[in-house]
């Protein structure tokens, strides 16, 4: 099916419609190049070994280009209440200045990633597919030859943005049978200070769709990034994320990767810690039920000495679901003293769901602290035993409980507004709102 | 005479294959304090767990009356919604869940189930800092999750607050002694004191005469290898205290 893409991608460059500046344009093709020439990733590619790509690989995906119906109404739930943060709002992976708000905050150049190409923004060719890319896999060099649009966030050096910045990427009915390639570009300069929200809702909640998001994410010395992921999306969705977030000296990223929507949702965080004392917290947590497989695939790339890489990633699985999780970290044999902390824990609510789960350290340095542990399992009993003896009905008791491991990791989340949304989701998600 | 508040008959437990309980008898009248005392292995914790109708035991044998009800045909939270409660003696940590939260929504699931309607937060808070000065404690101790990263006086200490907040019939301390220096103990035994109604009744189980300085018990009952061996009054226990408990074995008692 990747023969469809080199066609619309053929088509769209002869007619000249894309107004892409040339090394851009060349950057595009290169990418096509790629992707025609690997294809699709098999079931035998071990990166892709226990992720379903049938749905996607064997489907004919136009490019999403029917603008969606939706008024500013629609996404108030989508909004943390804050409609006074700056949101980007992509429908359709089109760009929609009219729902968002985007107000003047020194030293940030905020907005839509095609525009800044169009300005001519000189901090974009500097890093667009310089951090994700091309090698990355075949879904990000798609992503590069095809994307549309996405956010766009640059925090000159040593500024500060106080509030959260939104990046929320809408499906509507009209998205049906379509693809979308949404780009982002987080740039935060030396000794500044940033929150990223990125968001992917549907406004139809049954339709079929793919997304197919990349977002790079680059950190100088002394940066401070936090970056929440919300992925939401239709239960018939299709998702292939991948963030990679490349670090330099004393920066300090901290991630919180939420997954509950999609038939497949498959997230990709690679972080690189290009210099000593770099502080990466990544956290995670996916609730899946019927027959959803969420995948979560991570590498922490530690190359240099004095780095701490925190990680925790937790899911609750109910239905037939499964779910994946992969945790790579390389540390190099000049990364001496690195602090790598892997934890990944499960909670299965029924008999039939089922965790790949896979930690893989690679350590080429001696003096280092590196541990990982993974779970699977259900509810402790004798916790269980412990809120039912202080009067709480047994189905409770469950439920509470199982909230309780969920918040635990979401209590990482520290924006306020961001984590109580969260929360209420996921007591929606338990059926204790 | 008046109906016991708690009747145990020939109650006999086991673990597994391991039996633990071999015929316990014990009454236990509205009002009482017992305490129940024993070495280690003797069985005393899993009496009070059965009470509480711990999962990881199974009674073979006997009845549990309280209230002249069977106990043993009502699930956990039927029992402490009919007012009956263990203090753990290892609290179970849930984080990510706080203290306050749990503790209102026990509060009033007990509430729910004798047709009270529910308290909101904010009528729960002003509850609750009365039972706070209970145990002597602000209330910062609510916003943290329940029992995680406590010290294991603060376990301890928040047991006798829930105890305070849902207002037991029948409160069965399982070695809330244990482990508590004299300041955490004064505390524990002054909140324990201070919920004595006519019409409750406590149980205490421990393995030391220590906590019975500061809470006096009616009724002392030693437990050896699952049955008890010998019942007394208070004075039963200050004998414990100077002659250790080998006195009391079995063998020795049938020899």
């Amino acid at each position: 099916m990747s023969q469809t893409f080199l066609q619309e991608f053929e088509a769209h460059t002869a007619t000249g419609t894309a107004e892409v500046p040339e090394w851009l344009e060349r950057m595009r093709r290169e990418a096509m190049e790629r992707f025609t020439a690997t294809g699709f990733p098999s079931s035998r590619d071990e990166e892709w070994r226990f992720t379903p790509l049938g749905p996607i690989t064997q489907t004919s995906w136009q490019s999403a280009s029917r603008p969606g119906r939706i008024t500013r109404h629609l996404l108030t739930p989508y909004e943390f209440g804050h409609p006074d943060w700056n949101t980007l709002v992509f429908v359709n992976g089109i760009y929609r200045d009219d729902l968002g708000s985007v107000s003047s905050l020194p030293g940030v150049r905020v907005g839509s990633l095609g525009d800044a190409v169009r300005a001519g923004d000189p901090v974009v060719p500097k890093h667009l597919a310089r951090h994700a890319t091309i090698e990355a896999g075949p879904f990000s060099a798609l992503n590069l030859a095809m994307f549309r649009d996405g956010g766009y966030l640059h925090v000159a050096a040593h500024a500060e943005v106080t509030q959260p910045i939104h990046l929320l990427f809408v499906s509507t009915a009209e998205a049906t049978g379509s693809v979308m390639h949404p780009r982002n570009l987080v740039v935060v300069e030396r000794g500044a200070r940033a929150a990223v929200v990125e968001s992917y809702v549907t406004v139809a909640p049954v339709s079929t769709y793919w997304n197919n998001p990349v977002t790079e994410v680059s950190l100088g010395a002394n940066a401070w990034l936090e970056h929440t992921r919300i992925q939401r999306e239709s239960e018939q969705a299709y998702h292939i994320g991948f963030t990679h977030v490349d670090q330099q000296r004393d920066s300090h990223y901290r991630s919180f990767s939420m997954a509950m929507g999609g038939a497949l949702a498959r997230h990709n965080l690679h972080a690189r810690l290009n210099d000593q004392n770099v502080e990466t917290l990544l956290y995670g947590l996916y609730l899946t039920r019927g027959e959803q497989v969420v995948d979560n695939h991570t590498a922490i790339f530690h190359d240099h000495p004095n780095c701490r890489s925190w990680e925790v990633y937790k899911g609750v699985l109910d239905g037939r679901s499964r779910a994946v999780f992969n945790g790579k970290v390389f540390v190099k044999p000049e990364a001496q003293k690195t602090d790598a902390k892997q934890t990944n824990r499960n909670l299965l609510l029924s008999d039939t769901a089922k965790v790949d789960t896979k930690p893989q350290l690679e350590i080429f340095a001696d003096d280092v602290k590196c541990t990982h542990g993974a779970t699977v399992g259900q509810l402790d009993d004798i916790a269980l035993f412990y809120a039912r003896s202080r009067g709480i009905p047994a189905s409770e008791a469950q439920r509470l409980l199982t909230y309780a491991f969920a918040a635990e990791v979401m209590a990482e989340v520290s924006l306020d507004p961001v984590r109580q949304e969260l929360e209420r989701l996921l007591r929606e998600r338990l059926g204790t709102a | 005479m008046t109906q016991p508040l708690l009747e145990v008959r020939g109650l006999r437990a086991s673990a597994g294959e391991k039996e633990i309980l071999r015929g316990i008898d014990l009454t236990v009248q509205a009002g009482e304090v017992h305490a129940v005392m024993g070495p280690n292995g003797s069985g005393k914790s899993t009496l009070a767990q059965v009470i509480a109708g711990h999962p990881a035991y199974q009674v073979t044998a006997g009845q549990i009356l309280y209230q002249g009800q069977d106990l043993l045909d009502m699930e956990p939270e039927e029992r402490a919604q009919a007012g009956v409660f263990l203090a753990f003696q290892y609290p179970v940590e849930i984080p990510g869940v706080s203290n306050a939260y749990f503790l209102r929504a026990a509060y009033n699931e007990i509430r729910k189930a004798r047709g009270l309607e529910e308290v909101d937060s904010m009528d729960f808070l002003d509850l609750l800092e009365e039972k706070l000065k209970v145990v002597e404690w602000d209330s910062d101790i609510m916003s943290r999750a329940v029992n995680s990263g406590f010290s294991g006086g603060e376990k301890k200490r928040n047991e006798i607050l829930q105890m305070a907040v849902l207002e037991p019939r029948l409160a069965v301390l399982d070695e809330t002694d244990s482990g508590l220096d004299i300041d955490a103990l004064r505390i524990v035994a002054n909140g324990v004191n201070a919920l004595r109604r006519p019409e409750n009744a406590t149980v205490l189980v421990t393995h030391y005469q220590r906590l019975l300085n500061y809470i006096v018990p009616d009724r002392v009952h030693v437990l050896s290898s699952g049955r008890i061996v010998k019942s007394g009054g208070k004075e039963l226990a200050f004998e414990l205290e100077e002659r250790g408990y080998e006195w009391l074995e079995p063998e020795v008692i049938t020899s």
